[in-house]
Order: C-alpha cells, then structure tokens, then sequence
C-alpha cells in the first residue's frame, strides 16, 4: 500500500479537475508530477525534520563531545559518524565546534569524521533521497555516507597532522563547564517545531525551483537524452559531477529534485549519488571558514581524501547499480 | 539596574547568519529601549572558552543567553532582559 496514494488523489483532481488540463498530455503529466511531488516532499519534511530535530535537543554538541572524549580512535570515529547525522550542520559551527572539539582532546581524526558526515548526511538531503529516489538509494547514501567520514577520519588521524592545525587551537585548552539545563518534553517539542518551521521557510522556493525543473525536464525532455553523456559507460562523468558539486552547497534543498530528473534521462545512478555527496560535503564556503583554524594543506588533504572517497562511491555504484 | 553596565556582544563565526543574528540584535535592543550599544565579537576562541560550540551566541553580561540562531526577534528580547 502506498501512504502518498491520497496525495497522487489530491494532485490527479487538481491537475484535471481544477485546473481542467487534459490527462494523458504532456502539459498533464507535468504539472500532476510537480503537484504530487512538492506535495509529498513538503509533508516528509515536516515529519522528519520534526522528529530528527525532538532526537536531537537529547544531543547538543556539548554533549556529543562528552560522549566522543571518552572513546578510543576507532569507535570515536564510528561514533562521531553516527553522531553527525543527527546535528544540523551550518558552516556558522564548523569553527566553534573543531575548537571545542580538538581542545577538549577528541582526537583530530575523530573530529574530522564528525565534520565530514554531519554535513553529508543532513535530514534534508534524506527526505529528498526518501521521497523521490525511495528507500534504498537512501540507504545506500547514508550507508556509503558513514563509510566515507568514518575513513577519511582514520586515514587523518593516522597521518598524524597535528602540526597542520593553526597553533593557537592547541595553546588555549581551558574550557568552562556550562551546565546545560535539561530540557522539558514540551521545550523540545517547541523547538522541534520551531526548527521545522525554520527549515521550510528557508528551502521551499529551492524545493518549488528544483521540482519544478526536475517536472518540466520529466515531461519534456526524451529518456535517455543524456545517457550518452553521462551514462555508467562515461568514466570522467563522475569526477565532473563532483567538480561541479563543491560550489554548489546552499542550494542542496533545489539541487536534488533536479537530479533526481536527470536520473530518469540517463545520468547513472552511481554519479547522481557522487553529485549529492560532493555537493553536501565539499563545500567551498566551510573550506574557506575552516582556513582558520588549520593550514591550507590540510583543507587539501581533507578535501582530496572525501573528494577521493566519493569519486570511488560513485564507480563503485555505476557498476553495481549500472 | 542601570544600562550602563549592560554589556550586549555577540560572538561569531562571521557567517551571514551571524551577521543576521546581529541585526535583529541591535533591533531588540533598539525596542527595548536600552542604551547600550551591540558589540559584534569575531573571536571563536570566546565561544569555546564559555565552554559552547555553536555559533551565534547571544552573550549579556558576560554570560550566554541564547546559542544558536533564531529569527524570532521576541526569543531575543526575552533573553536579553532574563539576563540583565
């Protein structure tokens, strides 16, 4: 059974009721495709935004540190990874939250794997993967998600790059206790609902664009228009994709939709999944932040390594998914 | 209580949110008829050592009264004048 079957109703009668457009046009068919997908990806997002973001007042990053300061390399960076789901990631607390870190003696490695998969695996690009890829390729993004923050971690903590870091992060170890008062069941219900709230108002006009283009590129454009561009035959199709994702990053909420258009045209899967890591994870506002707080060369090394792990991602499901 | 020893900052990142943030600081405080004036700190370092992680954070007199940015301009008088 399918839970969206009355918002395919409400669009069908919009589409050809109200609006009186013929069914079985092309005009129809878009704009039934752009009525029933907003639809759906606005009521997602109301959803699980609000129960990732009651899940979250149990973790403020306070928290998540104390919890990473007491494991050893590995599981902190299996830890950190899976922490990084759950926290909103703005490149406002990427410095804030690398000092908090690395003073408080988590590991460099530990902390990069929070950085990497906090961004990357957002409960905006979920609902998006959830709602117009389905379940699976969710899963197979998050999963390859935490595969590669988990080891870009390790991989720079063995490096031992300590010496990277601006000196000053490592001379100021002196951190306040801030007691944070437990909250209520109805304060985080209110800031669940306020943070929803402010998560939609900011990503509708970039949900409407991308749909809307992802709905006129389903009606108008022929299947398999770009798979000889772009197809799982096309080696240099994903290292372009993850090129062109690193200036891309606030409008994710937009991007995917389209993508997700592009898909069903002939773009391989494989690249499609390439395209949304690079453009979630490798961002040139944060990398400019982060320059900081540590030397260039290791937002290189940082960068090179994730660039290096998504760009395997996307082969690996070109050929499994192909 | 007396606004002269009333002392606003906010501490960031220097991200457009900060600035944002800011903004509708120095309105609040605009509102609530208070004569002191908003100080924007750039120094990260101040947020880690008051022992937080995220960025804005709304400091009144020395002590955090909001972390994390919010738009509703009422949360941010509230918390100012719990704070004063």
């Amino acid at each position: 059974m399918d839970i969206f079957y009355p918002v395919k109703l409400l669009a069908d009668w919009l589409t050809f009721g109200l609006f009186a457009i013929a069914p079985e046009t092309l005009l129809g068919e878009t704009v039934n495709f752009f009525i029933y997908d907003t639809v759906k990806i606005f009521i997602l997002l109301a959803v699980i935004i609000f129960a990732v973001s009651v899940i979250r007042s149990f973790l403020p990053p306070e928290k998540i540190r104390f919890i990473l300061s007491r494991r050893n390399k590995y599981v902190g960076n299996v830890l950190a990874a899976l922490l990084g789901i759950v926290t909103p990631f703005c490149s406002c607390s990427a410095i804030p939250l690398f000092l908090g870190f690395v003073q408080a003696g988590i590991p460099l490695g530990t902390t990069f794997s929070f950085l990497v998969a906090s961004p990357m695996i957002n409960e905006v690009a979920l609902v998006l993967l959830l709602g117009l890829f389905g379940w699976k390729i969710a899963l197979i993004y998050i999963g390859s998600g935490l595969v590669i923050a988990i080891f870009s971690g390790i991989i720079i903590g063995e490096m031992s790059m300590e010496n990277l870091v601006e000196p000053f992060v490592y001379e100021n170890t002196v951190i306040a206790k801030t007691k944070l008062s437990e909250m209520q069941w109805h304060e985080r219900f209110a800031y669940a609902k306020d943070y929803t709230w402010g998560i939609l108002k900011k990503v509708w006009p970039y949900i409407l664009i991308g749909v809307g283009l992802g709905a006129w590129i389903h009606g108008y454009v022929p299947t398999d228009f770009l798979a000889k561009y772009a197809g799982a035959d096309k080696w240099y199709a994903v290292p372009f994709a993850v090129a062109l994702g690193i200036p891309l990053y606030s409008n994710a909420a937009g991007i995917i939709p389209l993508v997700s258009a592009l898909t069903e045209k002939g773009v391989a899967m494989g690249t499609t999944l390439a395209f949304m890591m690079a453009v979630t994870a490798l961002s040139l506002p944060e990398f400019m932040i982060l320059k900081r707080v540590m030397k260039t060369k290791l937002i290189l090394i940082f960068a090179g390594i994730v660039g290096a792990g998504i760009i395997f991602t996307g082969y690996l499901f070109n050929l499994i998914l192909g | 209580m007396s606004d002269k020893t009333t002392q606003i900052q906010i501490l960031g990142s220097g991200c457009t949110t900060c600035k944002n943030f800011f903004e509708l600081t120095k309105k609040a405080v605009e509102e609530l008829k208070l004569k002191t004036a908003v100080e924007y700190v750039d120094d990260i370092q101040k947020i880690v050592a008051l022992g937080l992680m995220s960025s804005p954070v709304l400091v009144v007199n020395g002590k955090p009264a909001l972390v994390g940015f919010t738009p509703d301009i009422k949360k941010i008088k509230q918390a100012i004048q719990d704070n004063l």
